[in-house]
């Protein structure tokens, strides 16, 4: 098995630190303890390559390079972190472009980068590194009855990606049967939140988040879990005025480390479920009537 | 009522628009559209742009430029790549939009205000200075550069939702090795300027 160096990103230590709270603590219980890249620079994530895509590349390339130094891959649990440094990754490996001279000011400016790293998200090392049976062995507390939508974004299973489906992924859903969770059919699954564009056009981030959650509910969905920082935020702070628009879709919405967790036995205060905005009572009830405590 | 001229003459298009936009988005294959839609039915905000993929596809083939840069199209795209992945014609249609914000952006005929250009450019100017984003700073530069206090405020339940549930922070944060990071991107600022 690879070793993993952890990238938070902004996310995992900002709004989305319930994220870094939880996939950490699963990882140890899986035995894989991780460190933390030294004094890492963020990704530059969709902005940087809207304004100057060698700069994007250039950023890009410092992470890569602290990890090469360190002879560890790079784990990612941001879907936006994980896409950017893997695309800026097979560019510069490209020789295409300007992708040699950025080696080259890399390496002056002692980032020196051969191309050896590899950029894995969580959900692709706990499914093809760990595997489910070992998952499975991990379970202390099965989460019984707990209906999931398993929402998947974009930014990790497209394009750059091969370890799921980019329209109709299923790793996701697998690992939380595997914790005994009930995923539903959830159609919406891949279908875009809106990223950045809920914070800058109102309209357009209560429409397409009102469409994820109606199609959750109507699949008797309990909660949505997710694997992107920018899908929970979105999905989270756009219900209270998506009630008032549309309809009353309100549903926790958490990250499936959180989840994982919980049926790891790890205890549930230490997995950050406190930062939910949406009040968590009815997922508790259900689970006290089917699993885990 | 003033009656004019609805369609361009081939010689008041932009003949070298297309290649230029094939090298700016490393995608050769633009020309190679065939116009089939696929993009345009996959895309989550194709109901909010007035040009769709599609016809951007079409309008960058046949040396629109203006048109094209003008688009709001491309400020719309939330770079999801489900018209990439679909695209029967290889085109990296993500990529592409990419090209065409930095295009736009390079000939400043971008919307000064429209909350989503002011967004990437204030994104990249926090990294490019303390090498971190931080989430509340980009937020509040966002709402300053595009004029939009009644935004903001707007914005100050959701404040609330954050800072009750512990996920704000109010920290500026900065890598330790800045000079490192202002002197790559110097020499890759030059780089590009060749």
């Amino acid at each position: 098995m690879s070793e993993y160096l952890y990238y938070p990103g902004c996310s995992l230590k900002g709004g989305s630190r319930h994220y870094e709270e939880s996939i950490l603590p699963v990882f140890k219980e899986i035995g894989m303890e991780m460190d933390e890249m030294e004094d890492w620079n963020c990704c530059g994530a969709t902005a940087y390559f809207s304004v100057d895509d060698t700069m994007a590349a250039a950023i890009n390339g410092r992470i890569l390079s602290t990890a090469e130094k360190t002879g560890k891959d790079i784990m990612a649990p941001c879907a936006g972190c994980y896409l950017t440094i893997k695309k800026s990754n097979d560019y510069l490996k490209s020789k295409k472009g300007k992708s040699t001279k950025i080696l080259g000011d890399l390496k002056n400016n002692g980032l020196e980068y051969k191309g050896t790293i590899a950029v894995k998200h969580p959900l692709e090392v706990l499914i093809n590194d760990v595997g489910i049976d070992s998952i499975k062995k991990k379970v202390k507390t099965k989460l019984t009855g707990l209906k999931v939508a398993c929402y998947y974004g974009c930014q990790l299973v497209r394009p750059y990606t091969d370890f799921d489906d980019p329209d109709y992924p299923v790793t996701l859903d697998n690992l939380m049967a595997a914790i005994g969770a009930e995923p539903v059919d959830y159609s919406a699954k891949t279908r875009c939140c809106g990223g950045s564009l809920t914070g800058t056009i109102e309209e357009v981030g209560l429409r397409l988040n009102y469409l994820l959650l109606k199609e959750a509910k109507r699949k008797g969905a309990d909660v949505i879990t997710t694997i992107c920082p920018l899908c929970l935020f979105n999905l989270e702070i756009t219900q209270r005025k998506i009630k008032k628009k549309y309809e009353d879709v309100r549903m926790p919405v958490l990250y499936f480390s959180q989840l994982m967790g919980l049926a790891f036995g790890i205890p549930k205060e230490d997995l950050g479920f406190s930062r939910s905005i949406i009040p968590l009572k009815t997922m508790w009830e259900k689970l006290e009537n089917g699993g885990a405590k | 009522m003033e009656i004019q001229r609805k369609v361009k003459y081939e010689e008041e298009l932009d003949s070298s628009f297309l290649e230029e936009i094939k090298a700016m988005s490393r995608c050769e294959e633009i020309d190679r559209c065939i116009q089939c839609g696929t993009c345009s039915s996959s895309c989550p905000m194709a109901v909010y742009m007035d040009h769709p993929p599609r016809k951007i596809m079409g309008m960058i083939k046949n040396g629109f430029k203006e048109e094209t840069l003008k688009s709001f199209t491309i400020w719309l795209c939330p770079s999801c790549y489900t018209c990439q992945v679909r695209c029967p014609a290889n085109i990296k249609i993500t990529d592409v939009m990419y090209a065409l914000k930095r295009k736009a952006i390079d000939e400043k005929i971008y919307p000064k205000k429209f909350a989503i250009p002011v967004l990437a450019k204030e994104m990249h100017k926090l990294i490019a200075k303390y090498g971190r984003n931080s989430e509340l700073w980009l937020v509040l530069n966002m709402y300053l550069k595009s004029k939009n206090p009644l935004g903001l405020l707007k914005m100050a339940p959701m404040g609330i939702d954050l800072m009750k549930t512990g996920r704000m922070s109010l920290k500026k944060e900065k890598i330790k090795n800045r000079n490192q990071l202002k002197s790559l991107l110097n020499a890759t600022k030059e780089d590009a300027n060749e």
